[in-house]
């Protein structure tokens, strides 16, 4: 039975069947129609929909297997959520390697898309602290994927999309932490050329760096924001380890998108107006410094019913501040702005997957609403400063970039090609290959 | 430290219910037809901070195997805090409507085993005096309608069952607590379009653990299925005949 489904952007609209996993040593279900693998849809874009296909979603196959406490390897099912994990980890002292801007997504899901976060200067991807996975293709085999095992299966299904089989489960090794909690220190900059200093100094001695950047502000404050810098705080017995467990949630979705011009050049000014010191040092949990959005559940609604667009791109560090410039002044002069602007350093490490996203450079996400041909056009001449500069575009945000783009981004598409699993597929694959 | 038997163990309310009891470091034994399943939940369990995860393989129809299985269960935990009975199957109504055979499978599945169960389980809870037993019925047993009948009579049959143990029961420190579900998100509901009246498994879970822990009567999960069913429930014969529920 055919159901609309949505991913995290709220855009595009596309319907899908959809068949629920929950035993892993199950084959997969035989269709007519082609599959793709849905963790907890906090993709972006098309890459986590099948529009007139099937969606295996993986939500009841999130068992833990094994967690050893001693050596911080944990063993789980693909459908098991990070914010589960974490749940069961952090007190015993452990953390997750890397993890993006929310809690909700599944492993498969992060494997899929070889996510990164704050600390990608020092650990890379996730991908790189997986074990091993099993693979499960259509035709009923199984292989356990490693480095070692299988390593060109292995780099084809991470950051595969989910095009290689499905991902039953995966060996993680977790990072030892002391407590819950973080150090972290805000520090206010002025324009680009002080996030890129800042960064410099910071990638060094702090394990996490990120900065938000008012992409509203023009002229001598372009590019202006804040700039954070964490690591995790040793035990502070004082201090009792619980989670702040208010939560707050867009309870509909607005008739219209409540970002606009207006209030996004009046909340860019507040937030970064909200800091008056240079620095600003505290220790906090680390849930509000990790997953600051979690906190409002569908904060997507905001955009109203056409949803929005996140764009992701790296550049490459020669050309780094230069481009993202250009970047921060043709989304200035497009009015249109964006409410979240973020722009990380990523550091050198080789990402292990062929089609994975982060390489080294300067890395700047943006949200806009989806005002239809007008955002499109904006995408694209940011694409085209991108292209020219080398740089490349996040498939798991992105649900308009073009074939060719595409392909010039990921230039090893073809060889990742001959591993993905004749019956899968995905809207954004489908797009993409046009 | 709470001793919890769950029949039906892997169902998904039924093993988001485990979870959170492993959660709070119970004693936990297992019931269900899929070993290989078993062995994995009860692992999954035990890393989630359950104390102990014993399981053993039960097909409820298999009405002689019952008692054998609720000894080992006794044994192992040494005494019940909480006994969930959760199994159950979403029959095909019209299946059921041009098979007697299919119709009485789904009825004793989803009814006579539970009533078989409860019966069986009722002399030591009562001799312990006290405990909880939780039984998933669902909101489908407080009206037949025509859309599923077969699995609303079999529920109506536990429902009313469960009412008259609680009564016997009551006076001897036991608990009996009718659990009706409405619409939840799981393997077995699959095939259904969900809309805003669908709840997952853990929000259900969470519902029923408070019930157990409070002791209550019959509960609706979400609570919004009271008043519906209330409404339900009050629809004259001569109005629900003409329409399609």
């Amino acid at each position: 039975m055919s159901q609309a489904g949505q991913s995290w952007g709220r855009y595009p609209d596309a319907k899908q069947s959809i068949i629920a996993i929950s035993d892993r040593h199950h084959g997969l279900p035989a269709t007519a129609e082609t599959i793709l693998p849905y963790g907890n849809g906090r993709s972006y874009g098309d890459s986590c929909l099948n529009d007139g296909g099937v969606l295996l979603h993986t939500s009841h196959l999130d068992r833990f297997i094994r967690l050893d406490v001693a050596t911080g390897v944990l063993d789980c099912e693909a459908g098991a959520l990070f914010s589960e994990i974490l749940d069961l980890i952090v007190p015993q002292g452990w953390f997750l390697p890397v993890t993006p801007g929310t809690k909700f997504v599944s492993v498969g899901g992060a494997i899929a898309n070889d996510v990164h976060g704050k600390n990608h200067h020092r650990a890379g991807t996730f991908g790189r602290h997986v074990l091993e996975l099993e693979l499960l293709r259509s035709d009923g085999s199984r292989r356990v994927c490693s480095a070692t095992q299988y390593p060109e299966w292995f780099a084809a299904t991470i950051g595969g999309l989910g095009l290689t089989g499905l991902i039953t489960r995966a060996s993680i090794q977790l990072r030892r932490i002391a407590s819950p909690w973080m150090s972290t220190e805000v520090h206010r900059f002025d324009d680009l050329a002080g996030f890129f200093q800042l960064s410099e100094s910071s990638d060094r001695d702090y394990e996490y760096t990120v900065a938000w950047i008012d992409c509203a502000a023009k002229g001598r404050a372009l590019g202006r924001g804040l700039f954070t810098r964490a690591d995790h705080a040793p035990a502070c017995p004082d201090r009792r380890p619980s989670a702040p467990a208010r939560h707050l949630r867009v309870p509909f979705v607005p008739p219209i998108s409540l970002i606009n011009p207006f209030t996004l050049r009046a909340f860019n000014a507040l937030y970064y107006h909200r800091q008056r010191q240079p620095i600003v040092r505290a220790t906090t949990h680390y849930e509000p410094q990790f997953y600051p959005l979690d906190g409002i559940r569908d904060w997507n609604r905001i955009y109203g019913p056409r949803g929005f667009m996140q764009y992701q791109c790296v550049v490459p560090p020669t050309a780094a501040e230069d481009c993202i410039v250009r970047l921060a002044r043709i989304i200035g002069s497009a009015g249109g702005g964006s409410f979240l602007a973020v722009l990380k350093q990523f550091g050198a490490l080789p990402s292990p997957g062929m089609l994975s996203f982060p390489r080294a450079g300067a890395t700047l996400a943006l949200d806009f609403p989806n005002n239809g041909n007008r955002t499109l056009r904006l995408l694209n001449e940011l694409d085209d400063v991108v292209a020219a500069s080398g740089g490349a575009v996040y498939p798991a945000k992105d649900a308009r970039m073009s074939g060719h783009r595409f392909r010039q981004y990921f230039p090893a598409w073809e060889s990742f090609s001959q591993f993905i699993d004749p019956r899968f597929s995905s809207s954004f694959w489908r797009r993409v290959m046009e | 430290m709470l001793r919890v038997l769950i029949i039906g163990a892997t169902s998904a309310i039924a093993e988001a219910t485990a979870r959170c009891y492993a959660a709070r470091g119970a004693r936990i034994f297992l019931v269900a037809r899929d070993t290989t399943r078993l062995i994995d939940i009860a692992e999954d369990l035990r890393i989630r901070g359950a104390t102990n995860v014993d399981h053993a393989m039960l097909d409820v129809n298999n009405q002689p195997a019952h008692a054998g299985v609720l000894e080992q269960a006794w044994q192992k935990l040494g005494g019940i805090d909480v006994a969930l009975i959760a199994h159950g199957t979403l029959p095909d109504q019209s299946a059921c409507e041009s098979s007697v055979e299919t119709a009485l499978a789904e009825f004793a599945t989803n009814g006579t085993s539970t009533i078989a169960l409860l019966t069986a389980l009722a002399p030591g809870m009562e001799a312990q005096g006290r405990g909880v037993l939780a039984i998933i019925s669902s909101v489908a047993g407080d009206r037949g309608r025509q859309s599923n009948y077969l699995y609303g009579a079999a529920k109506a049959a536990v429902s009313t069952f469960a009412s008259g143990l609680r009564q016997r029961l009551a006076k001897a420190g036991v608990s009996v607590v009718t659990i009706k579900p409405g619409f939840v998100d799981t393997p077995m509901t699959r095939n259904f379009r969900k809309g805003a009246l669908w709840a997952k498994p853990d929000a259900v879970a969470r519902g029923i653990v408070r019930a157990a822990d409070r002791g209550s009567s019959v509960v609706y999960l979400p609570w919004f299925w009271l008043p519906i069913m209330l409404v339900i429930k009050h629809i004259p014969e001569f109005i629900f005949k003409r329409i399609k529920l």
